[in-house]
């Protein structure tokens, strides 16, 4: 009853503040609890800061963004739900979410009722649906994974390579990718090994690597994962080059796998290490409001937040079909609109590009070895 | 002649018509799941409250419920994973009638053997069941799962909006609940809750409790593929990961929530499991802390559940009546 | 041939851990014939009080390993014997593994918001390093994992079969009516079970995870294989467990390197059905021992 009761005023309290006129309402629609927590919330942190910037200046037409967050415990079911509530409860725009197999589900409801959606997931699957509203905050896999392609071919001279991949959604996508890719460059994929989400123990996917004989290894993986195969790899002294796209060279990972990290190469769509002024002022905010520092994550929910901003006050009203519209083909130049950090551009299918590094970790830390052009 | 009890009974289901009026879609949708996980639960109860056997496989045979009915209702495809296109009314029956032969083919071997070996076979069964979901993706879509169920359209009645899918769900729930009442005051019925008092005295008195058990399991197994049936076409999307153990451990703690062992317990645990987030979003990553540590108070405290607490309280209240009359209609309730 | 004896060597090396867990699982069924679903929490948890002390009460790394050791065999034993298992032991089995299911779901949450969300390292208990044997790496934590569990496992036996209190343990866990006449103190013997259990899962804990790191979930799979194990091995027998976890272990490792990795996590399964269809006694078991 007490529950009920404490419920009851909770809800009476946030009924009292929607009642403020000239507000415009984001749904955020994240994984703040559950596996996925580390990633959806800093996105939230992300966005949030992004929030206090544009209401501090004025909000979006002269309206102070109000945001509700929804946490989908990570479940693609609920996150289902909660987009279908974010939207009963009049969003303008959803934020979220990260979780690519959440996503794939619940942008069908965002769909139906015409709401766009700014999403930090990046299986590629999520724009190849023709679905008009959903926008990217990070490209999918089958843009990043190719611009690893002619590392392989030009700069390893790799004849056979061999790839680790965890088998799920995120991992099933950047794995049918890398194949593809291979092939059209005449390279060998002769391991082709996948290992659960969560997988403790990579024994075995490390000796099979090293009897394979390759020349590099394409580790597509999570963090925890990636760090743990990391350590095995050293332990059995795993020699070919160990490449991977966006995660293996992350903080996180860095600090999991300790020395066990030195010399492996990413690709790196957003890093919050990337020796770029904007973004490490937006790092240097970032940790300052919220004591801890930030992460590709953080980077995607800030841009999906401006980005919201900028694309309204272009069609100067908060017509969703308008902006569906305007997002398509548009591409936010960084000198003109700084709370993107980087110029950025969408195609007709929500698809994003923009520059992006190919990184090495160098005693622990990560360092930008070249830029790659947005594709 | 209405008894208090009926009049209760058409309490409740006047308000389940009329709580999703004038609501967003979101409540609706909500109320839909409560509804499914209900039968879901209700199936359980079987195994669990009346057999007294822990089954963790009601989330995999949701899952064949589910990808069972998405096959064969979902249209053909030109490329990739396409279904039958048949209709829902087709494919539940077999939805439910796999559940219950994969139910039987399980629980056989698994019954055979005394203690919680039930338990260890479900519980393996439920992973195995996820990676073959996950694995052969020229059946199942793999990872990516199955998208675009159709919703049933009776002609006159078309579901596709989710009011009508509700009242839909509704329907399901109330013939569901009829015929579990029927088959709880069946002969078989009789002998599962001979089994729950006192499984000893039932095995003297001549029940074969070794199948009984298995029926019992069976025809639990059989309603959560009904669930399953009703999950496809209400979520439009299924993938393996929304069938794996943690479901299958979630619908358990709803029956034991509940109360076990009582008709209607499973139908209050699923509410409380599935409305509850709602009203203690305000205590954020704690609520399944809260929930988990309310679970054990409340096994540890009353055993019987929510149910058991309710009459706990009200003999409380009433302390002329009888302590163990009141049980005892609690418990055919 | 060397990717043959790599393979084994670490799936012996995991597989030890993993019998760990599964010793202590077994105990706790002879003791209070429950079964344990929160036994890879268990394993978890002691983790955490190790980092725990490491970090917040700043202490250094020997004593934060006494510190967790001791914590883990006050909340994983005596709390947990107390507080749950007893009230529920009067109910009956089923309402207390129920119990154990949902004292799982609060040991991880808790975790989860009180620690992190985020896997965290773990310091190295043994030195890194490692020999290359004809192309075989053979490393310095396989070892010892090996010869710690080894020499925990013997401890065991020894105590169980050669001190007074170790037989008056085994009399309780095969009949306590009779155990109770003969004078054993049963339920002080059932305690000690429980007190075992938490040392078996602290050491448990404190090897494995400098490998799988510090994460709230990482139960969900140890606990998952301990029981394994135990019921593969033998349920009313320590060897049993032992020879189920290593089994384990290798196979696992056998089969991600030669026969299916998508398939990997169903063999110890198939294995568990089997076992349950053909020798429900286990593997090592005796078929006189005690049922559940």
């Amino acid at each position: 009853m007490i529950k009920k009761l404490l419920g009851a005023t909770a809800l009476s309290v946030a009924m009292a503040s929607t009642a403020i006129a000239d507000t415009v309402k984001i749904g955020f629609v994240g994984e703040l609890s559950g596996g996925g927590a580390p990633a959806g919330t800093q996105y939230r942190d992300g966005a949030l800061l992004a929030v206090d910037e544009i209401n501090a200046a004025g909000g979006i037409l002269g309206k102070q963004i109000e945001v509700s967050l929804y946490d989908t415990q990570t479940d693609p079911q609920t996150s289902r739900a909660l987009v279908q509530k974010a939207i009963d409860e009049d969003a303008y725009v959803v934020w979220g979410t990260v979780y690519s197999s959440s996503t794939i589900v619940n942008m069908l409801v965002a769909q139906q009722n015409g709401v766009p959606q700014i999403v930090g997931a990046e299986a590629p699957n999520i724009t190849q649906k023709g679905n008009p509203y959903v926008f990217r905050t990070a490209y999918g896999a089958h843009r990043g994974v190719p611009a690893l392609t002619g590392y392989f071919r030009d700069t390893l001279k790799a004849k056979n390579v061999a790839v680790a991949w965890v088998n799920n959604e995120f991992g099933k996508g950047g794995h049918d990718v890398f194949i593809k890719e291979m092939a059209k460059v005449g390279i060998n994929v002769t391991a082709d090994i996948p290992s659960e989400a969560g997988a403790a123990d990579f024994a075995a996917d490390v000796s099979r690597i090293k009897e394979a004989n390759v020349d590099a290894v394409f580790v597509y993986l999570h963090e925890e994962e990636s760090a743990r195969f990391l350590r095995e790899a050293k332990k059995q002294n795993l020699q070919p080059k160990l490449v991977g796209e966006v995660t293996l060279t992350g903080q996180k990972v860095i600090d999991l796998a300790g020395d066990a990290a030195n010399g492996a190469v990413a690709h790196v769509g957003l890093t919050a290490e990337a020796n770029i002024e904007s973004i490490k002022e937006f790092g240097a905010k970032f940790e300052k409001k919220y004591g801890h520092k930030t992460d590709h994550n953080g980077i995607k929910g800030y841009v999906a937040a401006y980005a919201t901003k900028y694309v309204t006050e272009m069609n100067g009203s908060f017509d969703q079909e308008k902006f569906a519209q305007t997002m398509h083909g548009l591409t936010l130049d960084v000198a003109k609109y700084p709370g993107m950090l980087l110029t950025t551009s969408w195609d007709q299918d929500g698809e994003l590009s923009r520059e992006s590094f190919m990184v090495e970790v160098v005693d622990g830390k990560q360092v930008v070895t070249t830029t790659v052009a947005a594709n | 002649m209405m008894t208090k009890r009926n009049m209760w009974l058409l309490a409740g289901l006047i308000a389940l018509i009329l709580a999703p009026l004038g609501q967003g879609n979101y409540v609706v949708y909500t109320l839909c799941s409560w509804l499914i996980f209900s039968m879901a639960a209700m199936g359980l109860n079987l195994t669990l409250g009346y057999a007294g056997q822990i089954s963790l496989a009601q989330s995999a045979f949701m899952a064949i419920g589910a990808y069972t009915t998405a096959l064969l209702t979902l249209p053909p495809a030109e490329d990739g994973v396409g279904g039958l296109g048949l209709h829902w009314l087709v494919a539940m029956p077999i939805s439910v009638f796999a559940a219950f032969v994969v139910g039987l083919i399980i629980g056989f071997p698994a019954l055979r053997v005394k203690g919680h070996f039930l338990a260890f076979v479900t519980l393996a069964f439920t992973t195995l069941t996820f990676l073959v979901l996950r694995n052969e993706d020229w059946l199942t879509g793999g990872t990516y799962g199955l998208v675009g169920m159709p919703r049933p359209d009776f002609g006159f009645f078309n579901t596709g909006k989710q009011l009508r899918f509700y009242y839909f769900t509704l329907a399901v729930f109330v013939v569901f609940c009829l015929l579990m009442w029927g088959i709880i005051r069946s002969p078989w019925g009789r002998a599962f809750k001979a089994l729950r008092e006192n499984s000893i005295r039932a095995e003297s008195l001549g029940v074969d409790t070794r199948r009984i058990t298995l029926l019992a399991f069976a025809i639990g197994s059989a309603a959560g593929g009904l669930a399953g049936s009703l999950v496809a076409p209400l979520v439009q999307f299924i993938e393996p990961g929304s069938f794996a153990l943690v479901h299958s451990l979630k619908m358990l703690l709803m029956v034991v929530v509940g109360g076990a062992g009582f008709f209607f317990g499973p139908v209050i645990g699923a509410g409380v499991v599935i409305l509850m987030p709602e009203f203690l979003r305000f205590t954020e990553g704690y609520y399944l802390m809260i929930y988990a540590a309310t679970v054990i108070v409340l096994i540890i405290f009353c055993p019987k559940g929510l149910i058991g607490l309710g009459e706990i309280i009200r003999n409380k209240l009433r302390k002329d009546k009888k302590v163990r009359g009141d049980m005892d209609k609690g418990a055919q309730l | 041939m060397e990717q043959f004896f790599q393979v084994l060597l670490s799936g012996l090396a995991t597989g030890s851990i993993y019998a760990l867990a599964a010793i202590g699982f077994t105990l706790i069924w002879q003791a209070a014939q429950t079964v344990n679903f929160a036994q890879g929490e268990f394993v978890m948890l002691p983790a955490f009080f190790l980092l725990a002390g490491m970090h917040f009460l700043g202490m250094p790394f020997w004593m934060a390993l006494i510190f967790g050791l001791l914590l883990a065999v006050f909340v994983l034993g005596f709390l947990f014997k107390r507080v749950l298992v007893d009230p529920l032991l009067k109910h009956g089995g089923l309402s207390l593994i129920i119990a154990t299911m949902a004292l799982a779901i609060l040991m991880k949450e808790s975790v989860k918001e009180f620690y992190s969300a985020e896997a965290q390292p773990f310091p190295e208990i043994v030195p890194n390093g490692s020999w290359d044997i004809s192309g075989v790496i053979v490393s310095l934590t396989d070892i010892s994992h090996l010869f710690i569990s080894a020499v925990i496992v013997i401890g065991l036996q020894l105590f169980l079969n050669r001190t007074r209190t170790g037989r008056c343990m085994q009399a309780t866990a095969q009949n306590p009516g009779v155990a109770e006449i003969l004078g054993v103190n049963v339920k002080r013997m059932v305690l000690y079970t429980f007190l075992i259990n938490g040392v078996l899962a602290a050491l448990a804990s404190f090897l494995i995870t400098p490998v799988y790191l510090a994460k709230f979930s990482n139960g969900e799979y140890l606990g998952l294989i301990a029981f394994i194990a135990a019921i593969v091995g033998g349920f009313n027998q320590i060897r049993g467990a032992l020879a189920g976890g290593l089994l384990i272990g290798v196979l696992d490792n056998m089969t991600a390197t030669y026969i299916t990795a998508e398939y990997r996590q169903a063999v110890p399964l198939l294995l568990l059905i089997a076992v349950i269809l053909f020798r429900p006694q286990g593997l090592l078991g005796t078929s006189e021992g005690r049922e559940a």
